[in-house]
């Protein structure tokens, strides 16, 4: 018997994937490869090359062999390390044997954190605009995404008021995002402070991406989540080495946790992806152990740029916040009469500049565009030059 | 004022604007600073890093190890400048171990490099012996790979 020709395998499909809308960057991105001389502002990853060193411990650890699965947590020294920069950093102690994960990449940190956690129903806040997983990942692991709108005129945090509105019975987890993708905002301690107070308040999990964490500007320090008093048995803090050390395409990654929420993460990830690639691994061991001096010198490279940036697009009258953290500025084109989509869809045709529409990281992004200075001072200022041209000939 | 001297290293065309915008100072200051700087000696010159071998020419480029007999008085120096007067010698440095002063000449061709140390440096009375090596192939240059292939492997638009 011959299959009907009009099956419809979206039917078919489990509900929880197709309630997932497809994401809004595809588009541009398909319109943009097409193009000869894009200037693209719209990558959400470093333009350096992962520093030398990085990838030569790699290939050593190739050539001598260490080519097998590893623990499921990952390399034993790698946690260790990882224990240690936080000890380092923001005097936490963690325990390597038991409240650390590594992970492939902080995307696989966040889903199996959602999916250890949430049971069906369960409402995940989400201060938005934020990364384009966070809603996906939530509605994938069976919970409600309630997103909560940060504001332009408080640089984009996130305050308890703002919060409070939003918490239901069903309320269990807050997941925040800072240094922020797509805003660049980040939060002071004094800011953080009364996040905590709200979090026990209701008594929710808190879920800290903190990817961008290395890389603010301006004498502003990255303050981890779990620091603050009380907040470490709480919170789950996810970070890997993609932005900090420019290794996206490594895939590594970790979560750090109280040992019970760890431990359920790691059951999954044990059936899942066993364990994180031992070659990433090695590579990222030698990222913290000698890692710093080269991060330091990007941190100090996007630093430059995102002034250049910040000038630009505030000369030619685009209103914007001045970025603290990540490498991303999102200015708001409202004044231009386009919507955000419409503005990236012209820019991209007129001036072959390609940036992020806002509306992509969630509806408080209307309004607005993601411009990343993951790029070099060169086409920034040239991808400056188009923008102010396109401002010229096509305000609606 | 140290950030500003690194950006001209890496690359001394960068308009006045653009170095303000990232050092967050007005044009003015930081041609102040540039104005000081140069004025100072802190900035010597503003070259340009030419592939010669790119463009056509075909240069020959010799690291030539020295040894000295010392003078009294003036040690090394005196002899040092003697040889780094000469327009075909681009670099000399003082070394510790067993040579004493490491010279980069450069010339039209082997013949040319050979005779310059035969009858200019080799002659010069303090000069006890040189051995000449001639370069075969630049890789890197002053930081900069020369046929670096890292490229943007990027895709154009990611979340």
């Amino acid at each position: 018997m011959s299959m009907k020709e009009t099956t419809d395998w979206s039917q078919r499909l489990s509900p929880g994937v197709n309630a997932i809308a497809p994401s809004g960057i595809r588009k541009f991105f398909d319109i943009a490869a097409q193009m000869e001389d894009v200037i693209s502002l719209g990558v959400g990853e470093p333009d350096f090359v992962t520093p030398w060193s990085i990838r030569e411990s790699c290939i050593y650890g190739l050539e001598q062999g260490y080519t097998s699965y590893t623990a499921n947590r990952g390399l034993p020294e790698l946690r260790e390390e990882i224990v240690n920069s936080y000890k380092k950093s923001d005097n936490l102690t963690y325990d390597a044997n038991t409240e650390v994960l590594v992970t492939v990449g902080c995307s696989e940190a966040l889903d199996l954190a959602l999916r250890a956690i949430i049971s069906p129903g369960d409402e995940v806040l989400i201060p938005e605009p934020c990364y384009v997983s966070y809603q996906a990942c939530t509605t994938l692991a069976g919970g409600v995404p309630v997103p909560v709108a940060a504001k332009l005129e408080n640089e984009f945090r996130i305050t308890p008021d703002e919060l409070e509105e939003h918490v239901t019975p069903r309320t269990k987890v807050l997941l925040i995002g800072y240094p922020n993708n797509p805003t660049g905002a980040i939060m002071t301690r004094k800011d953080l402070k009364a996040i905590a107070d709200f979090a026990t308040r209701h008594d929710l999990i808190v879920i800290s991406d903190e990817i961008y964490g290395a890389l603010t500007y301006g004498g502003e320090k990255h303050i981890a989540f779990s620091s603050l008093p009380g907040m470490q048995e709480r919170t789950l803090l996810l970070n890997g080495f993609s932005k900090a050390y420019a290794m996206t395409g490594w895939r590594i990654g970790y979560a750090l946790g109280n040992k019970t929420i760890i431990s359920a993460m790691t059951k999954i990830h044990q059936y899942t992806m066993l364990c994180a690639p031992i070659t990433a691994q090695l590579a990222a061991v030698e990222a913290l152990r000698h890692g710093e001096k080269y991060m330091k010198k990007m941190v100090a490279e996007y630093d430059r740029r995102r002034k250049l940036i910040y000038d630009g697009l505030t000369k030619m009258g685009l209103p914007c916040f001045e970025p603290k953290g990540a490498f991303y500025i999102f200015p708001d084109i409202t004044s231009t009469g386009y919507d955000s989509n419409g503005f990236a869809e012209a820019l991209l045709q007129a001036e072959h500049v390609a940036l992020v529409p806002g509306s992509a990281f969630g509806a408080s992004g209307e309004g607005h565009v993601r411009c990343s200075y993951a790029t070099s001072i060169d086409k920034i200022a040239e991808a400056l030059n188009r923008i102010e041209n396109f401002l010229k000939h096509h305000k609606k | 004022m140290r950030e500003l001297l690194e950006l001209l290293e890496h690359d001394a065309r960068r308009p006045v604007s653009e170095l303000a915008s990232m050092l967050g100072q007005s044009e003015y200051e930081v041609e102040k600073d540039i104005n000081k700087l140069e004025k100072d000696k802190v900035i010597l010159s503003y070259n340009t890093l030419i592939n010669w071998e790119k463009f056509g020419d075909d240069t020959v480029t010799a690291i030539i190890e020295i040894n000295l007999t010392p003078q009294r008085e003036v040690g090394f120096d005196a002899i040092a400048e003697r040889i780094y007067r000469f327009d075909e010698v681009r670099t000399v440095y003082l070394m510790s171990g067993s040579f004493d002063l490491l010279v980069i000449i450069e010339g039209k061709s082997l013949k040319d490099v050979a005779n310059f140390v035969a009858t200019r440096l080799s002659t010069i009375d303090g000069v006890t012996a040189t051995r000449s090596h001639f370069m075969l192939k630049a890789y890197k240059k002053d930081g900069v790979i020369i046929d670096d292939e890292e490229r943007d492997r990027r895709l154009v638009v990611t979340p």
